[in-house]
């Protein structure tokens, strides 16, 4: 019997291997989360609206995973990179790993994350990576659409009724420790900003902070300053408690059959 | 190098790809859609059918490259390379006017106006009513039964229809 050799750990990837791959992880696990919402959302619209966003979130994650995989140059394909990776080796930020149990836990986690992919792509939309150029500028007009739906939700619960209210206050709060890793920019991606491939996310809190701020005000609600704040390290490979549960069930099929297409 | 021999000239192809309908949108054809962007001939004389998808997700793209191999392989091409890309970004500006009446008598409310890549696409006028015309109509969600429309009704008729996003 031979041991095949194991893939390098996400860490130790080429620089542009890695940025892919945190920009294709985010993605592909948000979609998974949201994809949770099928049958299940509070009513039929939204049912259709989380997982049509889910669907955009999936779309970008297969491009973005098939790019890493030829940056990589060692025969891994997208489901190789999606259902054959342990938990050390998603670099994924933590906020799109969050339960969303309470449907305003969904759309916090919505509100933050379209608002910064929205950022995001607008800016990476110039990358010499003509790839991450093309991914994005496809990305950015679906992204717009779910940072407006995730703003709508927000206001109309904000500004509801005292349950909706303080539903919707207590999503933010649940997910706000986890916004600061959003803007975090390592060395890795500094770097590479350097040579205009990546976007400096650091750059990113300014604008991104004007509109969720606008959004929360009109929703009257508010941002709680002196909660605590995740320690991070999602970038590098670590995650949350409920991160191997939601890769166990999303990696289970791939795994029992090996190969299995539909 | 032996040549490839087909017995299509690249118009014939162009045309028979061109037919292809949306799996989604059997009214619209993908050339109605702007998703087939080009057929060429590649240096080594392999047919080259290029389309783009309309969202990054669009679950239509296997069936649509499905059926342009099999409609190109029953009228007896040679070797054919059906290649997706994702530059420049697919908007609605390219779908054709003729798509957009095919749209309207489906039942489908046609992409208004685009204002801008990142632009204020809640400023989108409201669509009219594609059962009677109707320009009084309110937006149910913006997303619909596929990525690429999202749900009206009219004040009017008190009918629900769908609404092709412009993007």
């Amino acid at each position: 019997m031979t041991v095949p050799t194991s893939p390098a750990s996400t860490v130790e990837l080429a620089p542009p291997v890695q940025y892919v791959l945190r920009l294709g992880d985010d993605a592909l696990v948000l979609a998974q989360r949201l994809g949770e919402w099928s049958a299940k959302a509070p009513e039929l619209e939204e049912d259709v609206a989380l997982t049509n966003i889910a669907l955009d979130l999936l779309g970008q994650a297969r491009a973005l995973l098939s790019h890493a995989g030829r940056l990589e140059d060692a025969g891994r394909d997208e489901d190789a990179l999606a259902f054959l990776r342990d938990e050390r080796d998603w670099v994924n930020v933590q906020l799109v790993e969050q339960p969303g149990g309470d449907f305003a836990d969904t759309i916090a986690r919505q509100l933050f994350f379209s608002a910064y992919q929205y950022e995001l792509y607008g800016r990476l939309v110039d990358s010499v990576d003509e790839t991450l150029a093309a991914v994005a500028a496809k990305a950015v007009k679906e992204v717009t659409y779910h940072r407006d739906h995730a703003a709508q939700w927000v206001v109309r619960l904000g500004d509801g009724t005292e349950v909706s209210h303080a539903r919707m206050q207590a999503g933010l709060e649940r997910m706000w420790p986890y916004v600061g890793e959003l803007f975090v920019s390592d060395e890795l991606e500094r770097g590479l900003a350097g040579q205009r491939i990546a976007v400096d996310s650091a750059k990113l809190r300014a604008p991104w902070r004007q509109f969720v701020d606008d959004v929360v005000a009109e929703a009257t609600l508010s941002i709680t300053e002196g909660l605590w704040t995740a320690p991070g390290g999602g970038r590098r490979g670590i995650h949350t408690e409920s991160f191997g549960y939601l890769l166990a069930e999303m990696q289970h099929l791939h795994r029992s059959y090996p190969g299995a297409r539909w | 190098m032996v040549a490839v021999s087909t017995e299509l000239t690249v118009d014939e192809v162009r045309e028979l790809a061109a037919a292809v309908v949306d799996p989604e949108i059997p009214v619209l054809t993908i050339e109605d859609l702007g998703v087939l962007r080009s057929v060429d001939r590649d240096p080594d004389g392999r047919i080259v059918v290029t389309i783009t998808p309309t969202y990054s997700g669009c679950p239509a793209m296997d069936v649509i490259t499905a059926d342009i191999r099999g409609t190109l392989a029953e009228h007896g091409a040679g070797e054919v390379e059906v290649r997706t890309v994702l530059a420049p970004a697919w908007t609605t500006d390219w779908m054709s006017e003729q798509g957009k009446r095919k749209l309207v008598e489906y039942g489908i409310a046609p992409p208004g106006e685009r204002h801008g890549a990142g632009g204020p696409v809640l400023l989108e006028l409201a669509p009219r009513c594609p059962r009677c015309g109707s320009g009084r109509t309110r937006l149910v969600s913006r997303f619909g039964s596929t990525a690429c429309k999202s749900i009206y009704s009219c004040q009017d008729c008190l009918e629900p229809f769908d609404h092709f996003k412009a993007i």
